[in-house]
């Protein structure tokens, strides 16, 4: 498969270690501005029992503390420095699903689901794929009516149809 | 024998022809699920679920918790001809399962994998039918501290029975929780933690959160190994149908082991994947031929399969019996539920006996339903797996969204739900357990409201929790689990220390 051509650069990215400590700092700060919010609610005992931030102070206090508990750990422990997080061709491969996933929900917010899921599908398939150019085309259209047939017509659960711009409003569907 | 007759009326609620139509679709939607990478037992139903909220209560769940049920037939199938386990429980199968294949024994292993199955979620369902009733009217008394100390029962004993670090498990728990106080307080009316931001007034929908972190984490890191699909033949014959079937019954001890080890887990919010793993790591133990576990020992099969689908069935004992549900998948059902207007907890078997009972008699039939379809087609489904992943991974991308989309009706949803793909890639590879914090973000703000109760009630004091035996036993228990890392550590240094 074509996918795996392009995977020869085994150098690392970033080590597990390195990883570690970004993420427990991250629930750290992420800790602290929940904090923040609760006390601004009120993280104490109020006439009524306990205020609204009592139970997501305390939470918070909880994630952040055994945050910092799992970053003195990875700081202390220098063997996973070795061990790869992620290399950079496989980063690549990760990036060139989420890229596209990202330009996919903005176009299922501004165009609608349908046009967008049909592009994403076959754009993805002849670029990542490498498949004829029918072929990607004929998937990618399958999926979508297949989608509007479920959806619109059986189940009649309404899916975005694009706030900028709605591509079906041209054979007639609103 | 209350429960044998109640048990036969919900027969008569689960044989109708369309919710047998509903079992099979189910079972086979969910093989599919199992089978395809990015797609699993959780974020499958939560998919699923808006299409079933025109639908009578009782069919949509007897045809999600079919899918389910077919999500654990399905991962053996690609763990043992391909050596991917589709999901996170079938791992400890390929261990016996894949080289069995390679040896050309791929039926056997297959037939032992999907009857073990079979015999573990039978033998959870017979407890549920038997058990279920008696704790939920148990639970009928509980007043909020019961219930509080039950949640902390939960909590803390997915602290104690995980593998990995447990600071790592507790932030991920409490970044659920975190995140569950989103939103308009529900004691209160004061909005919560939402920063001014008008998306963040709903809060966060933990359906959300379990398609992005299991769905689109799952196809980032697939996509990270640049899949390469190379399978065993598929082919099931019904001569070795016949002729596996006869060589089990010796494993009688490892299948009873399993079972045990597996309603454990599934009870308390273990889950599958641990059970499935002890199962094993017992049955190498304890069997003659433990070593030559690993080079395709037909017990090395059995032992995970039947765990994992005991634990995956007994998941469900304490979600229908108290409302708490013991694992991800089990916590999306319960989602369900509230959804078609049902409300979880004791009362359920009260108020819902036709559901309940309707639901629990499609168990049996249901596991019969997934045993016979994926006996006979095993290669239509081993088929899918040769679809490439440069098809699959848009379309499964498509359908979560889709799924993200249909939850709430908000494109800020489907943002969400790549944000939490990319929260779940880096927690998988950091070894941050998932099914914790999903459980937080379902049950946070019963569990608040439960300890805010109490608190009221106790004017602020934590006494309450030990104020009886009940109370007082539970919450010990869920102390005894939380600390019970730090226990083992220091019984294994003394271990070390006297040998």
């Amino acid at each position: 498969m074509s996918e795996n051509s392009n995977n020869n650069s085994h150098e690392s990215l970033v080590s597990v270690r390195t990883m570690d400590m970004i993420t427990a700092a991250l629930f750290i700060v992420l800790g602290a501005i929940f904090m923040y919010g609760s006390i601004k609610l009120g993280n104490g005992w109020g006439s009524d029992g306990p205020e609204a931030g009592y139970f997501p102070f305390y939470i918070s206090l909880i994630m952040s503390a055994a945050s910092a508990v799992t970053l003195y750990k990875a700081y202390a422990d220098k063997s996973e420095e070795e061990e790869s997080f992620v290399d950079k061709g496989p980063f690549k491969q990760v990036l060139s699903v989420l890229l596209p996933a990202a330009v996919f929900v903005l176009g299922m917010q501004l165009i609608g689901i349908y046009v967008s899921a049909f592009i994403y599908i076959a754009v993805f398939m002849r670029w990542l794929g490498k498949y004829a150019l029918w072929k990607s085309i004929v998937v990618g259209l399958g999926v979508s009516v297949a989608l509007f047939m479920v959806f619109e017509i059986w189940f009649q659960v309404p899916l975005p149809h694009g706030a900028l711009f709605n591509p079906l409003a041209i054979v007639g569907v609103q | 024998m209350e429960e044998i007759s109640a048990l036969f009326q919900g027969f008569a609620v689960a044989l109708t022809p369309f919710n047998l139509l509903l079992m099979f679709v189910g079972v086979t939607l969910g093989v599919i699920i199992g089978v395809l990478p990015g797609l699993g037992g959780a974020n499958g139903i939560a998919i699923l679920l808006p299409l079933t909220f025109t639908m009578p209560p009782t069919s949509a769940i007897i045809m999600l918790s079919c899918i389910y049920w077919g999500a654990l037939f399905g991962g053996a199938i690609t763990s043992i001809l391909f050596n991917i386990p589709g999901e996170p429980w079938s791992v400890a199968t390929t261990f016996d399962g894949y080289p069995m294949a390679r040896e050309g024994k791929a039926g056997q292993a297959l037939t032992a994998a999907f009857t073990s199955s079979f015999v573990g979620a039978f033998f959870a369902i017979v407890m549920i039918t038997f058990l279920a009733p008696l704790i939920a009217k148990f639970a009928l008394e509980f007043g909020p501290p019961e219930f509080f100390s039950v949640y902390l029962l939960t909590f803390c004993s997915f602290v104690g029975m995980s593998k990995g670090s447990p600071f790592k498990t507790i932030a991920s728990m409490m970044l659920g929780f975190a995140l569950a106080t989103v939103g308009m307080d529900t004691v209160t009316g004061q909005l919560r933690l939402t920063y001014g931001s008008q998306e963040l007034m709903r809060g966060f929908d933990f359906l959300i959160a379990v398609i992005g972190l299991f769905g689109i984490g799952e196809i980032l890191d697939s996509m990270e190994e640049g899949l390469q699909f190379k399978g065993a033949a598929a082919k099931i014959r019904r001569q070795v149908v016949l002729e596996t079937w006869a060589t089990l019954p010796k494993y009688w001890a490892t299948s009873l082991r399993s079972c045990l080890i597996g309603c454990w887990m599934g009870i308390t919010p273990g889950g599958a994947t641990p059970a499935s793993f002890m199962a094993y790591g017992v049955a190498k133990r304890v069997s003659k031929n433990g070593d030559k576990f690993g080079k395709g020992e037909i017990e090395g099969v059995i032992a995970p399969e039947t765990a994992a689908h005991a634990a995956g069935t007994a998941a469900l004992l304490p979600m229908l019996s108290l409302g708490i549900p013991g694992s991800p998948t089990a916590a999306v059902l319960l989602g369900g539920l509230l959804i078609w207007g049902l409300q979880p907890g004791p009362l359920l078997f009260v108020e819902q006996s036709d559901f309940v009972w309707g639901l629990i008699a499609s168990m049996y039939l249901g596991n019969i339903a997934g045993l016979i379809v994926v006996l006979t087609c095993v290669p239509v489904f081993a088929s899918i797996l040769r679809i490439p992943f440069s098809i699959i991974a848009p379309v499964i991308l498509v359908v979560c969204a889709v799924g993200a989309y249909t939850v709430g009706n908000a494109s800020f949803d489907v943002w969400l739900m790549l944000i939490f793909g990319v929260v779940g890639y880096v927690f998988k590879k950091l070894d941050y357990p998932m099914a914790p914090m999903v459980l937080a973000l379902v049950l946070g703000d019963r569990a608040e409201d439960s300890f805010r109760q109490s608190m009221l009630m106790s004017g602020g004091g934590l006494d309450i929790f030990f104020s009886n035996y009940l109370v007082g036993g539970i919450s010990g228990l869920a102390l005894l689990l939380l600390v019970w890392p730090l226990i083992s550590k220091v019984i294994g240094k003394k271990k070390v220390a006297a040998a």
